[in-house]
């Protein structure tokens, strides 16, 4: 029998992939193999680990140890000294890891100590190319229970009991959702996983289907039994190959064993699933344009109603999820509605998973119990901002979403306490911004965006929207006037009340909730023709400071317009503003920062 | 798949291959493996237990290795802490010593006084 | 310039898989993004070859593949930049990044330059979000980037 007293667990989710953990992984072969330790020292590919800041990431069992931003040159230390000789290296591990040289293993850690892994609970733990390692985790343990144990109707029961909502952005109650397409009348009903993740800066779809894709697999199984498909699809991002590749092997292995297939369990229940892989346009994010890009259409959405509960799929009835909806379904179907809704706030139960990003110093994945206040998931989780720069907001929601302000950093996260503060959960992304970050920018940039992605079905979206885009420009560009604010304003609720779909009704947040909380910005681009945080190009004049010039040149040798003026260790430079064409390079350029943009 | 027996069953299986990842409170048996140690034969006795471990299935036990104990002409060294308990140290082990160890001390309790410290010191 | 690719292999390639899936429901976009695979685009030749396979109006082919980004009716460049520009490597810094590559290769966004060397493109969010800000070039990933690591970076693909 082989025995492995110690595992080495090398992330293989996107992020540390990009910084290389591939060829980590076979050079820790490489090593225990000339230290003659392959068959004491197991290597296991893993997904997401969820702090993607300190990537690649490796993590030794039994000790937890935690090595972060792991190098080619670091894995000879490793093997030799710890592997081998049993000493961690504690240069190595990752900063927090290590508390006045006590070693703190990877579950103690702040980042992950105030998490409550639902969805991510195998995520960075199993090997997700291996159904073996997801059963011994109590794999496929619900699918057997709701089978042989459980009625559909108890099955749905649960789900509706348990208090989960959509996690893919409106929040909509699961079991609501299952009950409908239950009782909708139909010879043929299918299932549909959502994970045409598309919300920029929001990962963590991607990253359950990379590191535990069976258990999406599972859920969806579970979904069929329960409303009565036998068919099901898992529309996933091309963007996303490792994805799609993981997800190819588990519903392979899912067959092999006789999960998918005919007559699971021996209860005369067939289910099978086939992947459809989006291909690059946002709103196919939405429930029925989804569908139609399922169908083989330009992914447009349709008008609603009918709902695809009733008439979905090639007019079937169909239930759709999105990916981490259903990575909570098979933990509520073991542990019980009760276990789920103990989590949370009164509205919104069991956890939420957000993509945390921007300015925060561990960016990465992290899983909290709804409730948690933003202040506690940026500063306790999230480490704070670097660079000793200041807090400015949080954006959330991505394109339908909006900023939330230092002001509400208390406020306890859940769907409804997002809305009211005029942003919205979405699907987790969470974007910290700091000073230096424009607010006129960012809506210009969601809009931007939008106009990019609008699909051009209904006119207050493709229109509109490119109104509001062109207003915005005008805006960051010096030329606004202060009636171009409530232009926009009046403009963004026009498209609000009017757009066919979700993401024409929610692309004017960006801008509602920065003219709420960020006005004054707005007013000083129009009025001071300024922008505050030094990011609008057309507004900004670099200046060189007299006291801080120590007359050496540099930057009007960089200057591409050469209109930097001066004598070299006489007399200090100045920029001529008319002729400057606000590159920058003269700001990168000079050893003593004495060049300013405002 | 065809029943919960049958998963049960390969549940079993696949968890003695992962279980190490799992957090647990139990025994643990820490084999000294700085260069003295390997250089002694600590290897051969930190696999030993290994297999004995498995092979009597003894789930809240933990085999690890360390570094240096420091007292290297008494290599190889194996420590068992066991929750409550004092830690033993034994020493001048070897794999044969190591397996009857865990059947006497891990598995009956009852430490074996002339392979600690204390009986060579 | 799209006549090499129009090789009759490559349609030999698409006929098969054509053939595979003919009679599942929903087959035109699997379909097109093989043919995107295996010819790099999909021009209208390669359209009209779909078009008789799956046994769908031309026009109806047409409308699908300008609606999603992934498919292009014109080849691609050897190195293909994707800038991301999602959230997380907005806010830190990927226009000035997407701006400098502009000004080193000489190409806009969605062009590709003359030579057929590169193809310049901003990207949605491809996820590693925790690298930002993020660029790719072909299957290679750059990240945590500032602008003067550009020049650097493209002196690897000329």
């Amino acid at each position: 029998m082989e025995i492995f007293r110690s595992h080495v667990l090398i992330c293989g989710g996107t992020g540390c992939t990009s910084s290389g953990s591939q060829t980590l992984i076979e050079t820790f072969h490489k090593e225990l193999e000339k230290n003659d330790l392959t068959n004491e020292v197991k290597v296991v590919k893993t997904g997401c680990f969820g702090l993607c800041e300190a990537g690649p990431i490796v993590i030794v069992y039994p000790e937890g140890a935690f090595y972060s931003h792991v190098k080619i040159e670091d894995v000879k230390r490793i093997t030799e000294e710890h592997l081998l000789k049993g000493r961690i290296v504690k240069e190595l591990l990752f900063k927090e890891a290590i508390e006045e040289d006590k070693i703190r293993s990877i579950n103690e850690v702040d980042f992950y100590k105030k998490q409550k892994r639902v969805a991510l609970k195998n995520c960075g733990v199993i090997n997700p190319e291996e159904i073996k390692e997801y059963i011994a985790f109590d794999g496929y343990k619900a699918l057997g229970k709701a089978l042989t144990e459980m009625t559909r109707e108890e099955v749905i029961d649960e789900v509706k009991k348990s208090g989960l909502r959509g996690r893919g952005g409106g929040g909509f109650p699961t079991g609501l959702k299952w009950e409908f397409t239950y009782k909708a009348k139909g010879d043929q009903k299918y299932v549909v996983c959502n994970a045409d993740e598309g919300d920029p800066g929001a990962f963590m779809d991607r990253s359950v289907l990379e590191g535990d894709p069976h258990a999406v697999i599972e859920a969806m199984v579970i979904a069929g039994y329960a409303i009565g498909a036998n068919q099901g699809y898992i529309y996933v991002r091309a963007e996303y190959p490792i994805a799609v590749h993981r997800l190819e092997i588990a519903i392979n292995q899912a067959r092999e064993y006789g999960l998918l297939g005919k007559n699971i369990f021996d209860k005369g229940f067939d289910f099978d699933l086939e992947i459809r892989l989006g291909a690059g346009a946002f709103v196919c994010g939405e429930e029925t344009a989804l569908l139609n890009s399922i169908e083989g259409k330009r992914g447009m959405p349709r008008p609603r109603p009918p709902f695809p509960a009733n008439k979905g799929l090639w007019g079937k009835p169909t239930m759709l999820n999105n990916v981490e909806t259903y990575a909570n379904i098979t933990k509520i179907i073991l542990n019980g509605s009760d276990w789920f809704a103990g989590m949370g706030t009164e509205k919104s139960k069991g956890t939420k998973v957000f993509a945390l990003g921007g300015k925060i110093n561990n960016t990465g994945l992290v899983e909290i119990p709804m409730g948690t206040t933003l202040r506690e998931v940026i500063y306790e989780i999230g480490g704070g901002i670097p660079n000793g720069r200041a807090f400015k907001a949080v954006q959330t929601g991505g394109p339908s979403g909006g900023c939330i302000t230092a002001d509400h950093l208390d406020t306890p996260i859940d769907y409804d306490n997002l809305i009211a503060l005029g942003s919205m959960m979405g699907s987790g992304g969470m974007i910290v911004m700091d000073e230096d970050n424009c607010m006129v920018d960012i809506a210009r940039f969601f809009l931007d965006f939008t106009v990019d992605e609008s699909c051009g079905k209904c006119p207050p979206c493709r229109i509109g929207t490119k109104r509001m885009l062109e207003i915005l420009n005008k805006i960051t560009s010096g030329n606004g006037e202060m009636k171009d604010l409530d232009r926009l304003e009046k403009l963004a609720k026009n498209i609000k009340a009017s757009a066919l779909c979700g993401l024409g009704q929610t692309a004017p947040n960006p801008v509602l909730s920065t003219l709420r909380y960020f006005r004054h910005e707005y007013e000083a681009h129009v009025t001071e023709k300024r922008c505050p945080a030094g990011v609008c190009k057309e507004l900004l004049a670099y200046t060189i400071d007299s006291e801080l010039c120590k007359k050496c040149g540099i930057c009007a040798g960089k200057c591409p317009t050469s209109c930097i003026d001066g004598v070299k260790g006489k007399e200090v430079y100045k920029i001529d503003t008319e002729k400057c064409i606000k590159c920058g390079a003269c700001m990168e350029a000079c050893p003593f920062n004495a060049i300013d943009k405002k | 798949m065809k029943s919960l027996e049958e998963l049960a069953k390969i549940r079993e299986e696949a968890i003695k291959k992962v279980d190490i990842r799992r957090e647990r409170e139990g025994t643990r048996i820490v084999v000294g493996m700085a260069t003295c140690g390997i250089a002694a034969g600590a290897r051969p006795v930190l696999m030993a237990l290994l297999e004995e471990v498995k092979v009597r299935n003894l789930k809240d036990v933990l085999v690890n290795q360390t570094g240096c104990i420091g007292v290297c002409r008494l290599e190889p060294i194996v420590e068992v802490y066991k929750p409550g308990e004092e830690k033993v140290t034994y020493v001048n082990m070897t794999p044969e010593k190591a397996k009857e160890m865990v059947a006497q001390h891990i598995v009956n309790g009852k430490v074996i006084d002339p392979y600690t410290i204390g009986a060579i010191e | 310039m799209s006549k090499h690719i129009l090789m009759k292999e490559n349609f030999e390639k698409l006929d098969q898989f054509i053939v595979m899936q003919k009679d599942k429901k929903g087959a035109l976009i699997p379909v097109l993004n093989e043919a995107q695979k295996i010819f790099g685009c999909v021009p209208i030749e390669v359209q009209k070859k779909i078009s008789e396979g799956l046994n769908i109006s031309l026009a109806e082919i047409y409308g699908v593949v300008t609606f999603y980004a992934q498919f292009s009716l014109v080849p691609k460049g050897e190195y293909t930049i994707g800038v991301c520009l999602g959230t997380a490597c907005y806010v830190k810094g990927s226009q000035k990044i997407l701006d400098r590559i502009k000004k080193e290769i000489n190409v806009e966004v969605g062009k590709t330059s003359p030579d057929g060397k590169y193809t310049l493109e901003a990207t949605r969010c491809i996820g590693a979000c925790g690298l930002a800000p993020v660029i790719t070039i072909n299957e290679d990933v750059y990240g945590r980037l500032v602008e003067g690591d550009v020049p650097e970076i493209l002196k690897k693909y000329e």
